[in-house]
């Protein structure tokens, strides 16, 4: 079914889904997906609403064990140590200890900017008031908004603007040092200067981490992502490099995706 | 992108002239229409105004009766044969001891069943029976609790007609209010606000005790204090359980001045409380008592008015700090 379009990817992957299935109760929404993630670069996730690209995306932070009814099948391999990240024995808390996410709405916690960006790290056990502001400051410069908010941590993270706290809730995935940081349509909810902000950021960030993300917007994938999946009802139609994918895609669906005649 | 200009009437067919509107008809609809929703308005204003000034007559009446007996006196004297001399002390502090049982009591007992409910427990006939059962409690007629403490606080555990009794019977009763409450406290805070914190690796207690508590506070407080302004003018529970009437002297304190400080006996104390010295006084013959009870009335009121003030003060803190 997945077209591999030219893909020789050159650098180490970081993840690989193999056979991925997934059902909301008895509806398969996930129809064993197989793809992998380079390190160090940026996979977008394309498709049209319900395509199920927000549930394979779910599926990598284990946020389905949440909800009842949820079932995978399949794996997902982490490496190098090669943990399937979906297997029963493993801990979904573990899971989410490596890899980060950052919400379709910012959604700062109702605490202060320092608070925010210090949770994940107190969660992990750290509450030297040393190591916590320098890993603070560090996440909020990685998150490119220290110089706005340097003068005001104490403040509540609800003051800021919606671009800064998006930008906040990236500084606070960045402060635990994940390996792979998920993104869920991270502007959907922001104007075109907060997403320029946020797609520059990403592009700068990936130099540390591995990243997926979904977008419905197109050329926000063609900007920001090196490799992109296209997703039809729960399948990966096609997946390769994204200078392949958008020039001559090599399935029709994609083509007519791409060029508007569908979706 | 979704709908396609062809599926909208304005594009169906070939266009037709148009005729002018019959203005006049129009318009008087729309006088007809607007005629019967002032009739409305005038309506509404009457019901608003007969519910706030049978209960403002109320109070007046009560003022008017009580105030001239509240004095410093009227709240640091026993009460007495003589109507004169007669005061609350015995009941205004009965109330507040029982009330602090009550608050002690329910609040850990109807938080804790409040976030089990909401975040620990699986959906299944078993929590949808527990659930209906806590929906019916909050319906169950006040003298049911009292039945229930005097057999079980009073004879079962031994607690006897005391403090302990009373402040549990009413704890039992206000907490449906208090899960109730804050349940919906905890339902306020978005599953996006959740996931976040899951998104970071918290565990299911993390989130909980880091956020979702935290984040409902002022919603739990405001359910238990007016769980609280319900449950100090109730009267038949503590009748059941066997307040005394006439008591002239107060509970051991608390807090005592030598070690260890705290001192438990007045749990085990008998007591009286507002409502029933009232209850005992307007079934006097006398007009002087009578007028007694109004003031304890007024003074009864005024605590539940306070109560209900911090309640409103509360909830405006938390949604003037806390904009979902």
């Amino acid at each position: 079914m997945v077209t591999t379009n030219t893909t020789r990817m050159t650098g180490a992957i970081k993840a690989e889904a193999r056979d991925l299935s997934f059902y909301y109760g008895d509806f398969k929404s996930l129809k064993g997906i197989s793809m992998a993630l380079e390190e160090h670069k940026v996979t977008a996730l394309i498709g049209p609403s319900g395509c199920g690209k927000s549930t394979f995306l779910r599926c990598f932070n284990r946020m389905h064990d949440l909800y009842p009814g949820n079932r995978y099948e399949g794996g997902i391999d982490l490496k190098p140590d090669n943990v399937n990240i979906l297997s029963s024995d493993v801990d979904p808390i573990e899971v989410r200890m490596r890899i980060g996410m950052v919400f379709q709405k910012p959604n700062p916690f109702p605490k202060s900017i320092y608070d925010n960006v210090a949770y994940g790290l107190r969660v992990r056990g750290v509450t030297a008031r040393s190591e916590l502001d320098d890993r603070v400051e560090r996440a909020l410069k990685a998150g490119a908004i220290w110089n706005e908010v340097k003068d005001r941590l104490d403040d509540l993270a609800f003051n800021l603007s919606g671009g800064q706290q998006q930008r906040l809730c990236i500084a606070r995935a960045l402060a635990t040092d994940p390996e792979l940081l998920l993104f869920d349509e991270p502007t959907s909810a922001l104007d075109p200067i907060a997403t320029g902000n946020i797609e520059e950021l990403i592009g700068e960030i990936k130099k540390n981490v591995t990243i997926l993300i979904v977008t419905h917007n197109m050329q926000q994938a063609a900007r920001v992502s090196d490799y992109t999946a296209y997703m039809y009802l729960g399948e990966l139609i096609e997946f390769g490099e994204t200078s392949g994918v958008f020039t001559k895609p090599e399935r029709k669906e994609t083509e007519d995706y791409i060029t508007g005649r569908f979706g | 992108m979704d709908t396609p200009m062809a599926d909208t009437p304005m594009a169906q067919g070939s266009p037709t002239a148009r005729q002018a509107p019959d203005l006049a008809r129009l318009r008087s609809r729309i006088a007809s229409a607007e005629r019967r929703q002032k009739i409305f308005a005038i309506v509404g204003v009457l019901c608003t105004s007969f519910a706030v000034l049978v209960l403002l007559a109320a109070f007046l009446d009560l003022l008017f009766d009580g105030l001239p007996r509240i004095s410093g006196d009227f709240l640091t004297n026993f009460p007495s044969r003589r109507a004169e001399q007669a005061g609350i002390l015995s009941a205004w502090v009965g109330s507040a001891l029982v009330m602090l049982v009550t608050m002690l009591s329910a609040v850990p007992i109807g938080i804790g069943a409040a976030i089990y409910l909401e975040e620990y427990a699986r959906k299944n006939w078993f929590t949808d029976l527990i659930e209906i059962n806590v929906a019916n409690l909050a319906g169950v007629p006040s003298i049911v609790y009292g039945l229930l403490a005097l057999g079980l606080f009073v004879y079962q555990f031994g607690f006897g007609e005391s403090v302990l009794t009373a402040g549990l019977t009413l704890g039992l009763l206000i907490l449906p209010i208090v899960i109730v409450s804050s349940r919906e406290a905890l339902r306020a805070v978005p599953i996006h606000i959740r996931e976040a914190a899951y998104g970071v690796g918290a565990t299911r207690w993390q989130m909980v005790s880091d956020h979702l508590v935290p984040y409902s506070r002022g919603g739990m407080m405001t359910g238990v204090i007016l769980g609280m302004a319900e449950a100090i003018g109730q009267t038949a529970p503590i009748i059941t359980i066997g307040a005394l009437t006439f008591i002239a002297f107060l509970p051991p304190p608390p807090i005592g001045a030598e070690f260890p400080f705290l001192n438990f006996e007045w749990l085990m104390s008998e007591f009286t409380v507002l409502p029933i010295q009232m209850y005992n006084w307007v079934s006097r013959p006398d007009k002087a008592f009578q007028l007694n009870a109004a003031a304890a009335g007024v003074i009864l009121l005024l605590m539940t008015l306070v109560m209900n003030g911090l309640a409103i003060y509360l909830r405006y803190q938390v949604r003037k700090k806390i904009k979902w």
